[in-house]
């Protein structure tokens, strides 16, 4: 216990778990549409184009989400426009814009050697050294993409149940469908530094998946999903310090734990009512 | 002499130069139940799509006296589509959330469900006598509950017209039978009725006018002037005429 305690008093430890607690809750919010939208594969797309538009800001002298947010925003909308007007499918696309992406990083990293930790911290996350204006972009973007979801609550989880039907219903779709990229590729841009390219679609799909097996209804699969977030990178966190190990690839092992446990409970009490019902 | 609440003037859809409604002309009325029939393909399901302004199309369609890419007052319209159930497998949702998305066209941004709209959808669940379904998951529904569930979300924004898209293909007689006493019911409260099936009996039974469909009008009217003419029997065959004729002598 005074151990934990002791880990709290550290600044940087303070930083990560406030920026945790945001980029959970948006994570997992963020999740549960996108999982219904069968969009999944897109937080790991935009995660790899984000780590070329990274490099791109730190091997030109600029903060680097100065090139990202703009970037990033851009290959969202048009993976949205390409998917919705049938001209290639979604994971083709996303599927060449995150290899354009990540080979991109990789020959901005070689040829501007100075930069290679910087870059490679992005590849892999450590939350751990997320710096003061890195926190303020995540509270900031947290509180503006929480608000959206709130005010277009009923609008987007008509889309996700049925676009067609939303049209009826009046809902401007496309309106929100491109409002949707743009607050989709915010939530991977801040979560990079918490889990790396590589991880942070995890962060998505892990808490909406574990929810999604056992919520009977909307709003509580957006607060179960909120709830193993929440617990994973609280744990997540708490032990890659005390083992010292890699705090994104802790969170989202907790993640994929929880997952598991959930989906076996679930297919075993299926089994147990199929042999009562025999 | 009321107006009409659909007006449809020199309607033609195409689809890859395929012309799939052909110089479509219609007044729908308020007091209005009509049956829309016609073979597969007859354009039945591109007519309604195209008046909830989902298809491209040339010609004129008011709705309530106003161009349909003017119109704004969805919540006039329920509509039951043709395949309610196409949604996810996954997706996670009460009978009580699912019927309140039907209330989204009538409520003012920011769409926020208040007390007001959560007793409507409780009034309209009552009404279709699945009240106790309320907290229930859609994907633990039987057949017949989950239509009773799609007609409430079409109803509960109170529309003035209900479109109903091959509602009770899936449905087994008995069920069928409390369906149209309930689309009955809601004809005499006044809502406007536009009934798409292939089931030319529910058509003889229920409907006040026929519209007849082959990419363009083969008839349009009243029962009793299609009963006596050739085109009823060319188009359903004599036992099939009998049959709708006959709840219209």
């Amino acid at each position: 216990m005074n151990n934990l305690i002791n880990i709290l008093q550290y600044q940087f430890v303070e930083r990560a778990i406030i920026a945790g607690l945001f980029l959970g809750i948006v994570c997992a919010v963020m999740g549960v549409f996108l999982v219904l939208r069968k969009m999944s594969l897109i937080g790991d797309g935009l995660a790899h184009i984000s780590f070329g538009a990274i490099a791109i800001g730190i091997v030109f002298g600029f903060y680097p989400l100065v090139t990202a947010i703009p970037l990033v925003i851009i290959a969202s909308l048009i993976i949205y426009a390409l998917t919705r007007k049938h001209i290639i499918e979604g994971d083709a696309i996303i599927g060449i814009l995150a290899s354009l992406g990540l080979a991109m990083g990789v020959i901005l990293s070689s040829i501007s050697t100075g930069f290679n930790v910087d870059i490679f911290s992005y590849l892999f996350g450590n939350i751990l050294s997320i710096t003061q204006p890195d926190l303020l972009f995540v509270i900031i973007g947290s509180i503006i993409i929480l608000s959206i979801i709130i005010l277009f609550y009923q609008e987007f989880m008509a889309i996700s149940f049925n676009p067609e039907q939303a049209q009826i219903s009046g809902i401007p779709v496309t309106i929100l469908d491109i409002l949707f990229s743009i607050i989709t590729a915010l939530t991977v841009l801040m979560s990079i530094k918490l889990a790396g390219a590589l991880l942070v679609s995890a962060l998505i799909i892990l808490p909406a998946s574990s929810s999604l097996q056992i919520a009977k209804s909307f709003q509580n699969t957006v607060l179960l999903a909120i709830v193993f977030a929440l617990v994973s990178i609280l744990i997540g966190i708490i032990i890659s310090f005390v083992f010292n190990i890699p705090t994104g690839a802790t969170i989202v092992t907790v993640n994929a734990i929880i997952f598991f446990a959930i989906l076996i409970i679930k297919l075993l009490k299926a089994k147990e009512l199929s042999y009562r019902n025999m | 002499m009321q107006n009409p609440i659909i007006s449809i003037r020199n309607l033609s859809v195409e689809f890859n130069s395929i012309k799939v409604l052909d110089d479509i002309n219609l007044d729908i009325y308020q007091d209005d139940f009509i049956g829309i029939a016609g073979p597969n393909g007859a354009g039945k399901s591109t007519l309604i799509k195209t008046l909830l302004n989902l298809n491209n199309y040339t010609g004129e369609i008011n709705l309530w006296d106003k161009p349909l890419n003017k119109f704004k007052n969805w919540n006039y319209i329920g509509y039951l589509p043709q395949s309610p159930n196409q949604y996810s497998h996954q997706f996670p949702a009460t009978v009580e959330e699912i019927v309140a998305l039907g209330l989204i066209s009538s409520l003012d941004f920011p769409r926020i469900l208040d007390k007001k709209s959560l007793q409507r959808v409780k009034d309209i669940l009552t009404e279709l006598e699945i009240i106790d379904l309320t907290k229930t998951s859609i994907h633990d529904l039987s057949g017949g509950q989950r239509q009773r569930v799609w007609l409430a979300k079409a109803l509960v924004s109170e529309p003035k017209v209900l479109i109903l898209d091959e509602p009770t293909n899936a449905l087994d007689p008995e069920i069928r039978q409390v369906f149209y006493k309930q689309i009955t019911k809601l004809h005499k409260q006044g809502v406007a009725i536009i009934l798409i099936t292939h089931d030319t009996s529910d058509i003889g039974t229920y409907a006040k006018k026929l519209l007849l469909l082959d990419t363009k009008v083969i008839f349009w009217g009243e029962f009793s002037d299609i009963c006596n003419s050739d085109k009823m029997s060319s188009y359903f065959g004599e036992a099939a005429k009998h049959l709708i004729c006959h709840q219209h002598e």
